[in-house]
Formats: C-alpha cells, structure tokens, sequence
C-alpha cells in the first residue's frame, strides 16, 4: 500500500454557478521513502493539491466535488476532525515558501518546536530534544538559539527551524511548497542539500512543490508536471529531464537558459497560463501549444501511460 | 507556429482601467449605495432648503408653542389639514372636529431667498392658510416649526462638513506630501506641531481656539470661525498619514525616474506623490466629514457656536437638554435623528468607499 | 527596554510645556478677560480692578504671564480661580479625578464588551452573531455622543432608575459610607455606559478584522498543519498577535473617550474636567481654561504612554530592538 494515494481529485472555489476548478482530476501517488516533484507556474493549482492532503484548505470557500485522498489507505476527505488533527504533523508534515512568515512571531523559536513535541510526542518534549533537532537541521549553536524570536534569525535560519519544527513529529511524508524560493541562491543550495540528508537519514518521503526545474534533477525520484489544475506529464526524474514528452514539459526544458553553447535568444513560451475559470475547450494547453492540430481542441486528451511509468496527456507526444 | 506569433487566445478580456474597477466594485455593495443616494438626497434638500421648508427659520408662532407634530390626513384623494386648538393644561392641544384645509404641492407661502440670493415664495407644500398650520415635526418653545429649522439647519450643518474637510484635507495634503518627501529639519518640525496638536483632546482644543474669538459674532462670522477652527484641528491627522505615505512612495522608482528626468520637487509632489494618497484621501475624508458635523454640533449646543436665531442642528438640542421638556416634548429631538441618518450614510459609503478600493479583498 | 521607556518620558515633557504654551497663547489672545465683565460693574472702582489685575499679571504682556504661571504650576501651585475664588488646585484635582474616574470606568466597559464580542465576530465570521454584530457596530458608530446624552438623560429621567446628573445626590454628606459608595457609583454608572457605548462599536470592529487579519497569517495555517486543534489556533496563536495592532489604536480609543468625556460630562452634568473648561471658558477665567486643556492633555499623554508600554511588553519585536 502507498503512503499516499490521490485519486482523481477535484476541488472548486465557490460554489455552483460560480465555482472555479482550481483541481481537475489529480492523481498522483507517493511510496514511502519516495521524493516526488510537483512541478508547474503559479496558478496550476499545485499549492491547493499539496494543501489538500491534511486538508488545510478552508472549506468554504473551497469545496472538493470529487475523488479521494488515501493516506495510509484512510481517505483524508472524509476524516473526522479528530482524526485529522493526529496525522496533520504525525504523518504528514508541511514546510511553506516564506520561512519567516510560518513561524509565529511572538513566541520563541524553541517554545513553538516543543508545542509541536509536547502535541505528538510528549515523553520527549524536553529543551534536550529541541536542540537535537535543531543540530539536525544544521543551526549552529542550539542552546542559545532556542530562546530566539523569529525575526532575530537569517532567511536560511528561519526555514531550518521551520524543517525542525516539521521533523519534531516524526512524519512519514514531508510536504515542502517551494522551501527555497524566497532563499538566496546559496542558502538554497544548503537547504536542498539538507532535505537530502534527512530523507537518507530518516527514510521520510518529500513531496517538493517548485516551478524550478533546476532543482528537480537534485531531489526527485519521480516528476509530477502540472498545468491549469491537471497532471499533464508523470515520470521518473532522469527519464523525464533526459526526455520530457509533454509538449509543456518540452517548452518548461527549453525557456531554462544554459551557461553552455552559443547564445541564443532565450526561448519563452508565448501567451499567458490560463486563469481559473477561462479554461479553453478541450486541452488546456493547446492555445499555446507548437504542436497543437485542431482536433486537440475538442476534448481533454486522457493522462495515458505511454512507456513503463511514463504518463503524458498529449496524443501528439511522440511528434518531436 | 512561431514563438513570436501572437496567440489566438479564445477568450479574451478587455481589461477596465482601474476607476471602472473600483466603480463597479462600489456598485456592488449596497449599503454604500444607498449610504450615497441619502447622501445627495440630504444635500440637495440642503441646497433647496427655503423651497422645501414650508415655513422661515424664524417664524415665531406663539399660538401653537411646543405642538406635536402636525401629520396631513387623507380626505377623497387629496391630503387635508386638520385644525388644532389649545385644550386643558398649558401646551396641551386637540384637533377642531371637522375643520380642515386641503393640502396642496407648490404653493405660495412666506418669502425666502433660494440659495440666499433668489428671492422666492413658492413652497413645496402648505395649506396657504395662517389658521391651518403644517408642523410636521412640530414647533419648539417658540412655536418655530422643528421642520423648517431642520432644514434651515442642514444647510448649515452639512455644509460646515463639506468645507471644513476640503480645507483641513487640502492643507493637510499639502503640508504631509511636503513634510515626507523633503524629510530633515522641515519634517521633524511640521510632525512636532502635528504631534503637538493632536495630543491635546479635540474638544479641549476646540474650546481653547473658541476663546481667541469674541464671544458674539455675526453669524457669518460665526460661520467662518467654526470652520477655521474645526480645520486647524483635522489638518494634523491627514498631514500625518500622508507624511507616512510620502515617506515611502519617495523611495519608489518612479520617482527616481521622474527626477531623472530633471522635473521639479513642486511637480513631483503634485503628479507623482500626492495623486497616490487620493484612494486613501477619498477613503478618510468620507469617514472624517461626521467628525466635523458633530464639532459645528458641539459648539452651537454648547451654545458657543452658531447663535439664535439661526438654526443649526447643535443649537436646536440645547432645548432638549432641559429634561423636563425632553420628556414631554420628545419630537425635539430631531435634530439628533437628523444627525444619526447624516453620520450613518457618511460611514456606510465610507465603509463602503474604502472596501471598493481595497483591492485584495473580495 | 527601559531606555525606550525613558526616552519617551523625555518626549512627554516638551510636549505638555508646548502645550502649555499654545493653549497660553490663545487664551491670552482672547478678548477681553475676567476683568472685562467686572469692570462694566459700577459699584466696582478702577483702582481696585487695576489692583486685582496687577495681582493676577493680567496687566503683562503674555509671554511674562506665561512665565509667571509655569513657576507656579511648577510648585504645585495652579493658581487662584478668578470665578471661583479658591485655590485652582484643589477645584482641577478633585474635577480632574472625576474625569478620570468617568473616562477608566468607560474604558474597562468599552473593551471588556468590545474585545470578547469582536473575537466572537470574527471566529464566527459570517454567521448571524457576526452580522448581528457589525450591524450594531455600524449604527453604535454612527449615534453621536450628543445624542446619545440627551437619550440617556431622557431614559434616567422618565424611569428615574437613575439620578439625573451630578456625581452625588444632596443628602451624600448625611449617609454611611457604605451607601455614599454606592451613591457615587449609581451616578456614575449611566455617564460611563453612555461613554463607553460611543467607542465601542469601534473597538469591536477592529478587534474583529485584527483577528481575521491575524487567521489569514501562514503561521496559523502552519500551526494547523501540526495538527493544532482550532481552539488553541485562535486563542494562543492568532490572538496573541491580533492584540498588538488593537494596542496601537488604545491611545487614539483614550483621546476619543477624554473628548467624548467632555460632551457626557457638561449634558450629564457630570462634575469633571471637561465641565470645568465650559464653566471657565463663560467665565474668562484664562488661567483656568489653560490649567485643564494642560491637565485633559497630561491625562491623554500618559495613557497613550501607558499604551505604548503595553505595547512593548506584548511584542517582542519592540521589545528587544
């Protein structure tokens, strides 16, 4: 059985006559011990997909409509509020975008790590433990650091004690939405590098949420590409970078600029990714699309597995 | 198909400059609408107030002191006014059995002067008859009617908002655009004095400023002083804020480009600094202008502001302080209902002004 | 911590001496004074007036009578009341702790009611306690205090549950003190709720939109995330931060409630600051008027210091820069 299991998921803003579909029919799985990417722009919905497995998504004014979310075989969706409140960090575990932002301001660093500990592992919320898991994400002198505030902490050192504060209660799938964009180039590298190690060291399982295809070679196992609420191309990471089949995933490859070669005009893709709500018919990538025929907008082409473990939602993939 | 073709994009919006926006979003709260419509609807009674008065502000009518009011009865189609006479006990009355005057629309009645300037006689409704008076709100202790007070009054008391809060807003503006964007000694000095100002209570203030005026005044003069002494208070609030926000649009590019293109200081405080304080500006100075109705109010029930006999919705409460003629003679307080609706469609549209302009909300 | 507990001490005192100075000054360019009045008195000689002047400095040019009236607020000393005819001191202390007995009472009633109904609104967003809620806040905003007065003053007096006015009935020197206790209360019960109900509907609306502010925060739906269950969410995490931005507006809460104090008192006929002003204001006993716009603006800058110590204790980020 796999950690975890999304199964055709489908989540509205608004309701009836109003309701955007911010999630269209995801599916995606994750083993234990497995890192999976979830790639795409800002908008595709993969923030909401990711938020969704602990049902973090106030409901109004979202409602899910369909599909299931089985983690550890029980469907999160239907979960009583009790039940969610123990695996929301005893299973699952999320690391945001802006480290500063997720940490409380007004409370000490380590306070907010041992309220974490005294909820899910309580023989261990000791200050002993705090500092052993702030070695483990790599701060520098623990002792002191846990009588800090927040704001009297680095970029980096915030998004480290925020890992640690997620690591506290010893989740199987760690949820990581876009950790390093608001990093430095350089801290990025070492968080990444971090994440790494712990999931070496602790077998957990990341889902990494990013729009930087740089970092997916590094860390994934496999790669989930998204694009206006669906899943358009799922694949193991080195066959989806050697071989990107999705004419999306092509497009993503070629705008990343290369250090090597001659220079060349940097490639875009041109247009704008479709807003929620003003979806074009049929495949929603078509409009923009350098392969796209007429046919591809008269209905949404099926996500089919193509080779062994490689998924695609275009008829059209093997058109070089 | 080439990258730098341009997209055939099915749906496409034409997307509204930001005023359609902001208009639109307005349109849709309600509560701001009709906040706005009871506004213009107050405003232009105000303008028109001598044709929508049945009565001066100043006619005495000794015969009918403290009546109730006054309310037509329907007679066939029309609308009839019945006769009242004194009954038992002082100011106590009672309808004459079947005596009545119709009611008519635009009728002649007592001369005024439209605007102050145009002399007029027609009315919008009265019976023509001295005998058969309209006192729809009924008269006070001098048989003055409460109605055409109140309507005397708002031409007052709304306009002292209107003015008192262009005046203080504009210096305001002017003063905080400046103080923000040149920084150093002149700023430091102009927040002192705003600081200085707005640490003392505003009536404390009021009274203080009152003072330095002679106790009687003509009630032009009596205008002109409320209205400089209502502004001298609001101007360090405003020039505050929009110190603050001139503080931080200076540092902004288009600034810098703009005075890379060689443009004065003057021009880029009026083009650049202060036209993006105004969502703020129209925002405050909605919500300030009850602040300075209540200060006219204030004064003129303190009986420092506007004089008898005048009307101003301040001065016509005085009388109801005395509580032995509040409880018998409720309708005096009128004005105070008056002043409530005023000061509620203010902070409706202005509520409603300030959610239209916040973008990131619904 | 304590050098910005300090330095805003400093700032306290230039501020009440320009204060001072301003409210000086337009006093003094007041026409007329006390003296005015007197001196159409018949039975009154010019020699004694020009005596009784020369005793008050009123025949200086105001900058020495300012000099002459710092020196003596400096020991203490506020004064002679010209009106009055007793030391101003003991008339601005005793009116002075009325003012502040009226203005604290309807502080704890305006936030106690105001702080747990906006907390309520906000977690209840959306429901009938919250529309019920910002509708009541909404016309409460709207009441001025003037009207509000004369409402309460009309209440008192057609169901006589309450005394009309005053901060003691007459027979308050004949009764134990157990009842001259409760005397004092029962007059100052309706002044203060009519008070406090003017900032209330503030208050409330923006304890309310700190909450929802604060929820919206990534820390709560981190704190979430860990498995937090909604009650501790709301009540340690987000409260504790909506709080400081409500502390901010405490200072703004204390000038509205020490202006609308003023109106309360003088319709209410409640002996305090405020009244006293009027009182000296038609009496153009200047030094008078100066002594309380100096004593309402002294009452106003400590709390708005209080306010700002409250406000460095519950934010760290003040605190510790």
């Amino acid at each position: 059985m796999n950690l975890l299991e999304i199964k055709n998921l489908k989540m509205d803003f608004g309701k009836n006559a109003d309701a955007l579909r911010a999630v269209d029919g995801v599916s995606l799985t994750i083993g234990t011990g497995e890192t999976v990417c979830l790639v795409g722009e800002s908008g595709c919905g993969k923030t909401v997909t990711a938020l969704s497995i602990a049902r973090l998504v106030p409901t109004p004014p979202a409602n899910y409509v369909g599909g299931e979310i089985l983690l550890n075989g029980r469907d999160v969706l239907k979960m009583s509020n009790g039940e969610l409140r123990s695996i929301r960090g005893g299973v699952v575990s999320y690391v945001f975008q802006e480290p500063g932002a997720s940490l409380n301001p007004v409370f000490r660093i380590g306070n907010q790590i041992k309220e974490s500990l005294k909820l899910h592992r309580p023989e261990k919320a000791t200050n002993d433990e705090v500092i052993r898991l702030l070695k483990l994400v790599g701060i520098p002198a623990p002792e002191s650091r846990i009588k800090n505030y927040p704001f009297e902490m680095s970029g980096g050192m915030q998004q480290r004690v925020m890992i640690a504060m997620a690591l506290a209660s010893e989740p199987k799938l760690l949820v990581a939405d876009e950790p390093t964009t608001a990093l430095d180039v350089t801290i990025q590298a070492q968080i990444l590098d971090l994440l790494g190690e712990l999931k070496q060291r602790l077998g957990m399982a990341i889902l990494l949420i990013t729009h930087n295809l740089g970092i997916v070679g590094d860390m994934a196992d496999r790669v989930a590409v998204m694009y206006a609420g669906q899943i358009v191309e799922l694949s193991p990471a080195k066959e989806l970078l050697r071989r990107p089949l999705h004419p999306y995933t092509r497009a993503l490859m070629a705008s990343v600029p290369k250090l090597h070669g001659t220079a060349e005009r940097l490639s875009a893709i041109p247009g704008n990714v479709p807003r929620i709500g003003n979806f074009p018919p049929g495949c929603r990538f078509a409009p923009r699309c350098p392969i796209a025929k007429p046919e591809c907008s008269d209905k949404i082409p099926e996500l089919v597995e193509v080779e062994a473990g490689r998924w695609v939602r275009c008829p059209f993939w093997k058109t070089p | 198909m080439n990258e730098t073709d341009p997209i055939q994009n099915p749906t496409v919006e034409q997307p509204l400059s930001p005023w359609q926006l902001f208009w639109r979003r307005l349109k849709q709260r309600r509560f701001a609408m009709v906040g706005g419509v009871i506004l213009i609807v107050l405003y232009l009674v105000a303008l028109f107030a001598g044709f929508v008065a049945p009565y001066n502000y100043d006619r005495l009518d000794t015969n009918y002191s403290f009546h109730p009011p006054l309310w037509p009865k329907p007679a066939g189609f029309h609308l009839a006014i019945p006769r009242y006479e004194p009954g038992a006990g002082s100011f106590v009355y009672r309808v004459v059995p079947n005596d009545t005057k119709p009611l008519h629309f635009f009728i002649r009645g007592d001369e005024y002067k439209l605007f102050g300037l145009v002399p007029a006689t027609i009315h919008l409704f009265g019976t023509g008859d001295e005998h058969y008076p309209v006192y729809l709100l009924g008269t006070d202790q001098f048989g003055r009617d409460v109605l055409s007070r109140l309507l005397y009054g708002s031409q007052i008391s709304l306009s002292i908002g209107i003015i008192g809060i262009l005046l203080s807003f504009t210096f305001g503006m002017i003063i905080g655009g400046i103080s923000g964007y040149f920084s150093g000694w002149t700023d430091t000095v102009i927040m002192r004095l705003c600081e200085l100002i707005m640490s003392i209570p505003a009536l404390y203030l009021i009274i203080s400023l009152r003072a330095t005026f002679p106790p009687s005044m003509s009630s032009a003069q009596v205008y002109a002083m409320i209205i400089i002494i209502l502004s001298f208070i609001g101007w360090a609030s405003m020039a505050r804020v929009i110190r603050g926000m001139a503080l931080s649009l200076r540092e902004q590019q288009f600034v810098l480009a703009a005075r890379s293109l060689g443009q004065s200081h003057l021009r880029i405080i009026v083009r650049h600094i202060l036209p993006n304080t105004f969502s703020y500006v129209i925002v405050a100075a909605t919500l300030s202008v009850p602040y300075y109705i209540l200060g006219e109010v204030v004064l003129s029930f303190l009986g420092v502001g506007i004089q008898e006999p005048n009307a101003s919705w301040g001065n016509m409460l005085t009388a109801a302080q005395n509580t032995e003629y509040l409880r018998n003679f409720p309708w005096l307080l009128a004005p105070g209902a008056a002043i409530f609706i005023t000061v509620l469609a203010f902070n409706f549209l202005g509520d409603g002004l300030r959610d239209a302009a916040d973008t990131k909300s619904l | 911590m304590w050098s910005y507990v300090f330095k805003r001490l400093l700032h306290m005192i230039p501020l009440l001496l320009g204060v001072s100075l301003l409210t000086f000054l337009l006093m003094a360019l007041s026409p007329g004074n006390y003296f005015t009045a007197l001196s159409q008195n018949p039975q009154i000689s010019p020699e004694t007036i020009a005596q009784l002047k020369a005793q008050f400095h009123l025949d200086q040019p105001w900058y020495v009578q300012y000099v002459y009236w710092f020196k003596s607020v400096l020991h203490g000393d506020f004064g002679y009341s010209m009106a009055y005819k007793i030391p101003a001191t003991s008339l601005i202390v005793q009116r002075l702790w009325n003012t502040f007995l009226l203005s604290f009472l309807a502080l704890i009633i305006a936030w106690g009611i105001a702080v747990p109904l906006g907390i309520w609104a906000a977690v209840k967003k959306d429901s009938w306690v919250d529309r019920s809620c910002s509708l009541f806040a909404f016309v409460g905003l709207s009441v001025p205090d003037v009207l509000l007065s004369l409402l309460a003053l009309w209440f008192a007096a057609t169901t006589g549950w309450f005394p009309v006015g005053g901060a003691q009935s007459a027979l308050h020197d004949f009764l134990s003190p157990g009842q001259q206790l409760w005397d004092r209360a029962h007059h100052l019960i309706l002044p203060a709720i009519v008070l406090a109900a003017s900032d209330l509907a503030g208050i409330m609306r923006r304890m309310r939109s700190c909450l929802l502010d604060t929820l919206r925060a990534e820390y709560v739906t981190a704190a979430r995330a860990r498995g937090l269950g909604e009650g501790w969410v709301v009540y340690k995490h987000a409260l504790r931060n909506a709080i400081n931005p409500l502390l901010t507006i405490f200072g703004y809460s204390l000038a509205a409630l020490l202006s609308g104090a003023f109106i309360v008192e003088n319709i209410m006929a409640w002996p305090g600051l405020g009244r006293l002003t009027m009182e000296a204001f038609f009496a153009k006993d200047s030094y008078l008027v100066v002594d309380c716009v100096v004593m309402a603006t002294g009452l106003l800058v400590i709390g708005n210091f209080v306010a700002d110590l409250l406000l460095a204790w519950s934010d760290p980020r003040i605190r510790l820069k």
